[in-house]
């Protein structure tokens, strides 16, 4: 059964609008190539693609987004040090700006928690996800975010508590809530799991 | 004759409990002897004296304490009280709809006198006397939502009305069964009832979704939900769990009586007049076993619950460590015999 606070991910879709804004990490590179296949001629000379490979495999898809021959071909090391750049687009979009994000649910989630600072509503958002299951995990206990979380349960990187990741997803944090899985028998842990993979 | 509000605590030496009159007005959750979702929506109207249906905003003797509490959880994590930006309307709101309840059913405890935007508000109880200009907020101490709701027993949420949905853009959560408002805060009706077993498949949250929206100004509802709690903690959030789990491996024979509480949450929902928000205040009320086993119809039919809920709401409502040490105590009022019809004692 799906988990009702989750977002729900579909197949990206071209959309009519005067510039189309994409975040996309890893294998979403992927998503975008399929998506260009039914897009209108013209389209990606309106597209400002913003692309973090995740490994070196990913690179390809780099020289295959550049032979869309998108307005803006941006790549960005990391989420984290591409995110500034990407808020700045948002802020200064102007309206008819659609937005397509693909990868991982954690680009997805930071992404969408932007675009909706910056006044987007939420369900406009084309969204697909490729890649990884990691989870971004917020501890309900210290409020501290962990990335990249492939295990049940965690260890909150910031105050250390085991945390077992609960299917309860808030896109305001982006993240999904852990809660302390041993507080009740302190050190009696379920063996690790790795559930999202 | 006004209240005689109890000193006690919520927390460490836990010295809450409650009078013989008080243990007669407890919201006794089940009609019948087993339990199962469903939405046990009610007009809320005022009900028998000498209930916890008496006036709409009920306020009894444990105010003063529950009132010291709460400004305790809120010392320590500020993140239990928030409001989205467009949410002020609403706290006035509130805060208008919680002064006339207090006010018309408490008149020795509480008196509001207004003049035009000029408005007088006086909370004997806790000492306050304060004149301020309605829908001023710089004339508060707090914004208009804490205010009025550090004043009020229970939890409040207040939820805007958009695209058909419900959403939860502000409260302040205290005293919550295992959810946490900083996590949930800004999502519809559907997300934040997700990690809830079973009622999605029952269709309990598509209904109860559709009825709410429909909730007219001057036509409260109101439903109650129920779980137990190892002592008498107001504050069990899941933000301070790994705090109090370890209360959950105390319960011994010997002690069960005393430790575990039926924990009942009377929840209404008003429309809210200036807004068209919702306001649904969730008002905590707890029952040491040794209390409710004084009264023989509420004994019988609550080991008959307990022993009979299904293992994954056991589960859910965390009563799975200490389920059988309770029921075994309750077993002990079970004469088998039937129970009568409805909710109040015989």
């Amino acid at each position: 059964m799906p988990i009702k606070s989750r977002p729900v991910y579909r197949p990206l879709t071209p959309r009519p609008g005067h510039m189309h804004l994409f975040a996309v990490d890893g294998e979403g590179g992927a998503a975008v190539l399929d998506m260009a296949s039914q897009a209108p001629p013209g389209f990606f000379a309106h597209a400002h693609i913003l692309y973090i490979p995740l490994s070196p495999a990913d690179d390809h898809y780099l020289a295959k987004l550049r032979r869309l021959e998108p307005d803006t071909l941006f790549e960005g090391p990391s989420l984290a040090a591409a995110l500034p750049r990407f808020g700045q687009v948002l802020a200064t979009a102007r309206m008819g700006t659609r937005l397509y994000l693909a990868g991982t649910e954690g680009l997805i989630g930071q992404a969408t928690r932007m675009a909706m600072e910056a006044g987007m509503d939420h369900a406009s958002i084309e969204a697909e996800h490729r890649g990884s299951l990691a989870r971004r995990v917020q501890c309900v206990h210290c409020k501290g975010i962990t990335e990249d979380v492939t295990s049940q349960p965690c260890r909150c990187s910031h105050c250390g508590l085991t945390l077992l990741v609960r299917d309860h997803y808030s896109r305001r944090v982006a993240a999904f809530q852990g809660v302390c899985i041993d507080a009740e028998d302190p050190g009696v842990v379920p063996p690790l799991e790795e559930l999202f993979k | 004759m006004g209240i005689q509000f109890r000193k006690e605590s919520f927390r460490d030496d836990f010295t809450f409990r409650n009078s013989p009159d008080t243990i007669r007005r407890f919201p006794f959750p089940f009609d019948r002897d087993d339990y199962m979702y469903a939405v046990n929506i009610e007009p809320h109207v005022k009900g028998r004296p000498g209930t916890a249906f008496e006036h709409l905003i009920d306020v009894d003797e444990h105010y003063v304490a529950e009132m010291a509490d709460k400004a305790l959880v809120l010392k320590e994590d500020p993140l239990r009280c928030q409001s989205l930006p467009h949410m002020e309307l609403a706290g006035w709101d509130l805060l208008e709809m919680l002064m006339e309840q207090q006010a018309s059913g408490y008149p020795d405890h509480f008196t509001l006198v207004r003049d035009s935007t000029r408005w007088r508000w006086i909370n004997r109880p806790l000492g306050i006397d304060d004149t301020f200009t309605f829908g001023d907020a710089a004339t508060l101490p707090y914004g208009p939502m804490e205010y009025i709701t550090r004043q009020a027993q229970g939890d409040f949420c207040l939820l805007d009305q958009r695209v058909g949905d419900l959403w939860m853009d502000a409260g302040i959560v205290t005293t919550q069964a295992d959810w946490s408002l900083d996590f949930d805060i800004g999502m519809s009706f559907m997300e934040w009832h997700a990690p809830v077993p079973r009622a999605h498949e029952l269709g309990v949250f598509d209904r109860a979704l559709k009825f709410l929206l429909q909730l007219r100004q001057g036509q409260p509802m109101r439903r109650s939900n129920w779980t137990m709690t190892v002592n008498a903690r107001l504050d069990t959030s899941p933000e301070n769990y790994h705090k109090w789990g370890p209360d959950r491996m105390t319960v011994l024979p010997e002690n069960v009586g005393h430790k575990v509480h039926l924990r009942v949450e009377l929840q209404s929902f008003w429309r809210l007049p200036r807004s068209n928000a919702m306001v649904f205040p969730i008002r905590c009320y707890l029952l040491k076993l040794e209390e409710l086993v004084t009264e023989p119809k509420w004994a019988r039919r609550m080991h008959r619950v307990l022993r009979d809920l299904p293992q994954d709401l056991a589960d859910y409502k965390g009563l799975s460590r200490w389920r059988q040490t309770a029921v075994d105590y309750l077993a002990r009022y079970d004469d088998g015999a039937p129970t009568s019809p409805g909710v109040w004692a015989d």
